[in-house]
This record gives C-alpha cells, sequence and structure tokens, in this order.
C-alpha cells in the first residue's frame, strides 16, 4: 500500500504565483523519502497540503488510502508534522505542549504521558518537561517539534528541516533517532539542506524545481543523472603530469599539490580505469574520497541558477 | 476511540488550555475591569451618584450595576477569545490545532466557552464589588443566567471573527475601540432612555447594545426600557448567525490556510 499518492497537484496563491505545478508522486509505505529543491520550489507548500495548513487549487492527495477531500480526519491521525519553523506556544511547559497536542488527536493525558516520557527520554528532553518552551535552546525546541509530532502515533512522519541550526552531535542524534523509527515501520518524508543527511537517511529522493517534479529516483540511482564524477586521490608520491595529458579521452586529472589530484570521469568510465592505470604507473593510493556529494551534485544540476533567485 | 469521545477529549483540551490561561495571566485578565468597574462605583456611585435622583425608581448606583456588569461581559469575553486566538495565529501555534483532527465546532466551543469563562468570572466578582457598595437582590436568576451568558457566547463569536480576520495586533483593538466601547457607553449602562431627548433616542434604539443593558438591568432590578423576550430573542438569532460565520470561516480556512 502507498503511504502517500499525490495526483496532478496544483497550487496557485491568491497573488497569482503557481506554487505547485501538476505534481504526482507515490510514496511507499515504510519508505524514508526527501523531497528536495531550492528555497521557494514548492516543498513546504506541498507538505502545508498534505498535512491541511494549504488549501491545493487542484488535483488528489491520499494518505494510506484516506482521501484528503473525503476523509480528512483520517488523513490528520495518519500524518506528524515537524514544520520548518518553531510553531508552538512559548510561554508554555513542555509537558503542556505535548499533553496539548495529544488532546487534540482525541489522546486523554492518561494515555499519552508514557509515550511523552519515551520520546522525551529518548531525545534527551526528559529533564526539561518542566521547563517553559521559551528558555530552551534551538536544538532542544526542533527535538520538542519531533516529539510532539509523535504523540499520537502517526504512521506518516513528515519533517520539514528538521535538524536546520542544530550542532553536528545532536544532527547525529536526530539521524539515529528517525532510523530507528523508520525501522519500526514508520514511513518518513524529509526535506533537507543538509545534502549529505539526505544521502545517508533516505531511500527515494524527488526534486522539485519551480513546483515541478524535476526528478524522482531512488538515492541509488542518482549517479545515472550525473554526466560526470569527481574522485579525490592521495597517493604516496607526485605524479608526472605530462603522462596525465595522454589519458584526457578517458578520465581527466588535475594536480591539486604533491601527493593529491582530483579525478573526472564520466559515466561511461570506470573508477577502475584509474585504479590500472596508477598501478602502471606504480603509483601508491593511499585514499580516495568523492569531490562534494553526488546527492548534492545532481540537486545543483536540476536546480541550476535557482538558488541565486 | 469513538469519534464523538474523541471530539470530546479535542473540546476539553482546547477549553482547559483556554481556561488555565485565563488564571495564569489573572493579572491582565481579571484584574483590570475590577480595577476599573470599582472606580465606576466608587466616582459615579458614591461620588457623584449621591448628587443624582433616581432614576426608574431606583438609586443610581444600583441602576448602573446591570450597566458595568453587561459592559464587562461584552469587552471581556471579547478580548479574551480575540487576543488568545490572534496569538495564537501570531506564532503559528494554531498549526497545532490545524493538522490534528480536532472539529470546527470543538475550536469554535473551545475558545467561545472559555471567552464565557472569563467573563463570568469577572463579572461574579463586578457584583460582589457593588454589593459593598449596594445592597440588592436578583429578579429574576433564569434570565440573568440567560442574559448574561448568551451575551458572552455572542461577544466571543465576534471575537473569534475578529481574529481570524486580523493580520496585525491593532487589528484586535479596533473593534473594542471604534465599535464595543461607544456602543457600550451609548448603550443606557449610565442612563434610562426616558432622561434622553427624542432626536438622540432614534440612536439609541438602534444599538443592538442597548437591549443586552436592559435585559440585563431587568433581571437584576426588574425594570426595563424593552421588551426582554424580544431581547432575549435577537440574542439568540445572533448567536446563531455568527456561530454560522464562524464555522463557515474556519472551514473555508480565510485568514489561516493560504
Amino acid at each position: 500500500m502507498s503511504a502517500l499518492v499525490i495526483e496532478n497537484l496544483n497550487k496557485t496563491y491568491s497573488n497569482g504565483r503557481k506554487a505547485l505545478v501538476d505534481i504526482s508522486l507515490s510514496i511507499d509505505k515504510g519508505d524514508f523519502y526527501a523531497v528536495l529543491g531550492a528555497n521557494g520550489a514548492g516543498k513546504s507548500t506541498l507538505i502545508g497540503i498534505v498535512t491541511s495548513l494549504v488549501n491545493k487549487s487542484s488535483g488528489r492527495v491520499s494518505v494510506f488510502g484516506f482521501d484528503l477531500d473525503r476523509q480528512v480526519d483520517d488523513v490528520k491521525k495518519s500524518i506528524g508534522l515537524v514544520p520548518q519553523e518553531f510553531n508552538f506556544n512559548i510561554f508554555e511547559r513542555v509537558q503542556h505542549i505535548l499533553e496539548n497536542q495529544a488532546g487534540y488527536y482525541g489522546v486523554p493525558p492518561e494515555e499519552s504521558r508514557e509515550k511523552i516520557e519515551r520520546y522525551l527520554k529518548l531525545l534527551g528532553l526528559w529533564e526539561y518537561r518542566n521547563e517553559m518552551a521559551r528558555n530552551l535552546s534551538g536544538g532542544y525546541k526542533r527535538r520538542l517539534m519531533i516529539v510532539r509530532a509523535l504523540v499520537h502515533s502517526p504512521k506518516l512522519l513528515i519533517l520539514d528541516e528538521p535538524t536546520a541550526g542544530v550542532d553536528v552531535q545532536l544532527r547525529k542524534n536526530i539521524w539515529s533517532f528517525l532510523e530507528e523509527l523508520n525501522k519500526e515501520g514508520m514511513t518518513i518524508i524529509l526535506t533537507s539542506h543538509y545534502l549529505e543527511e539526505v544521502e545517508y537517511l533516505c531511500k527515494n529522493v524527488a526534486i522539485i524545481n519551480r513546483g515541478e517534479i524535476a526528478l524522482k529516483s531512488s538515492i541509488k540511482n542518482l549517479n545515472h543523472y550525473l554526466p560526470t564524477k569527481t574522485y579525490i586521490f592521495s597517493v604516496d608520491h607526485s605524479i608526472d603530469t605530462k603522462k596525465i595529458k595522454e589519458h584526457d579521452n578517458d578520465f581527466h586529472l588535475k594536480s591539486i599539490d604533491r601527493g593529491t589530484f582530483e579525478v573526472t570521469l564520466s559515466s561511461k568510465v570506470s573508477l577502475n580505469d584509474v585504479f590500472s592505470y596508477l598501478e602502471e604507473e606504480k603509483i601508491k593510493i593511499t585514499n580516495v574520497k568523492e569531490k562534494g556529494n553526488f546527492v548534492e551534485n545532481v540537486f545543483v544540476k536540476l536546480t541550476k541558477g535557482d538558488h541565486a533567485k | 476511540m469513538q469519534n464523538k469521545s474523541r471530539q470530546f477529549v479535542s473540546f476539553m483540551t482546547l477549553f482547559k488550555k483556554e481556561t488555565y490561561r485565563v488564571f495564569k495571566l489573572w493579572p491582565q485578565t481579571i484584574l483590570p475591569p475590577l480595577i476599573t468597574s470599582s472606580l465606576y462605583f466608587l466616582i459615579f456611585g458614591t461620588v457623584i451618584g449621591s448628587r443624582i435622583k433616581e432614576v426608574q425608581g431606583v438609586p443610581f448606583l444600583l441602576f448602573m450595576v446591570p450597566g458595568l456588569v453587561m459592559m464587562s461581559v461584552i469587552i471581556n469575553s471579547y478580548m479574551n477569545v480575540c487576543s488568545s486566538f490572534f496569538i495564537a495565529k501570531f506564532q503559528k501555534s494554531i498549526e497545532e490545532l490545524l493538522v490534528s483532527p480536532i472539529s470546527y465546532h470543538s475550536i469554535i466551543f473551545g475558545y467561545t466557552l472559555a471567552g464565557v469563562f472569563r467573563s463570568m468570572c469577572v463579572s461574579l466578582f463586578i457584583v460582589l464589588i457593588s454589593k459593598s457598595f449596594i445592597s440588592y437582590d436578583f429578579h429574576n436568576l433564569v434570565y440573568l443566567t440567560l442574559f448574561s451568558v448568551l451575551t458572552a457566547v455572542l461577544f466571543s463569536l465576534i471575537g473569534l471573527i475578529n481574529a481570524i480576520f486580523a493580520v496585525k495586533f491593532d487589528d484586535i483593538n479596533i473593534v473594542t475601540t471604534f465599535v464595543l466601547t461607544p456602543l457600550t457607553y451609548l448603550g443606557g449602562v449610565f442612563y434610562s432612555i426616558d432622561q434622553i431627548s427624542s432626536s438622540w433616542k432614534f440612536f439609541v434604539l438602534i444599538n443592538p447594545i442597548f437591549y443586552l443593558v436592559n435585559g440585563l438591568r431587568y433581571s437584576f432590578l426588574g425594570i426595563s426600557d424593552v421588551a426582554v423576550g424580544q431581547a432575549l430573542l435577537v440574542l439568540c438569532f445572533s448567536i446563531f448567525v455568527f456561530y454560522s460565520i464562524s464555522y463557515t470561516l474556519l472551514k473555508k480556512g480565510v485568514g489561516l490556510r493560504p
């Protein structure tokens, strides 16, 4: 069964701006799905429509088979949302925010307390449960929003930039927490500007560009969308740049410094060809790493120029 | 869980949250109207009122009590819902409600009854304060309850509608400053219609708050410038109209969902 099906979704705002144009998307149950796009591409509008925060202009949305137009309550019960901006009452205490949110979903406090305690402890917020939300740091506020999205046991968790502005350690904690949820069977949709996050966590990805789907792919197949890939090699001694020229047709090598060079391969050429060449030259490789991040490279290629706008 | 019991939990959660807010912010929600009313009783009732002859057969201070109670019911129910809902919109915590399956009826009831709760608390205190100035008994407790509670419901709904449309803080004060306060002061809180010239009577008679004040005055003292049953009917009809407007606005997402 599909967790989320979107068909021919359109959104035009009252000022005439077309935020989404004929979007169609299907996300399987249990998937960890990334929705990427430059600022203003339409990601938040898409999430807003699915979570009933934005009215759609046309199209159809269904969540676990429930139609958004006809079974909106069932759709809402199935989804937990972690929005991009902090949207809780900063003058309320952590425990109250969570109990109230569970209450809005019809879960009485005596039933939600156990779950709230479990998630607060898992995300290191338990000792702050009686703190007023405004006293929490940005990272703790972010975690509070994740717990809040889970208090009613949703089957689909949607996270809009969940790790924006949090430190590296906390980001890794949130990653492992989300991985665990996904292993337990929860479907997760994520938007993020940290593309290594997407590469690490997600199985599938859609890239939105100017309100349209520019690409839908599994993360492992994203490589096919890149005409070239670049690697950085560290070797035990400098290489002869004249000889490098001879291989320009197969792969392009560029010396960075003594013992380090950059190799750019077309998608038809294997990395083994580079290894063979280096072996012939009796050059010992000490390290190889990909330059940049391939999700990032695909993203930049597909949304070229839109960042500046 | 059955849908009805789930909706009841949702409604109670919102209602408890909103009433907790009234208590938590008591220096803003409860205290100021009590100070203002005490000053009215002291200045208009005791200092100036002693020089004014009886109105419709009762001392001026006593004549003024129902009007001041009605004034506090109107302003407090309106302000409670309007400010709370607008602040939730402003800091986006209203999204907690919008993403959840809480029904629009529960949202309206939750906010409205919290507005009623605040206005009843304030009114009760004002009655107690008034009794320290002058002794009296209530003429009709059923009418008293009906007029005060239904008026609070009506103005809570009006507050909700204003908050739905409001885009900045100024917008929530405009109605209070330019509509509610003038209409209340000109609605017979401090005078009987017999005391004003016939040219002004027309403006008083088209003022809806005049009927509410007189309805409550009848409940307190058994005197009124208008037919009480008619006033009650208009009140119920107005609630129906404003409830329908609130529901439609929430359902369409006006001011809430782009």
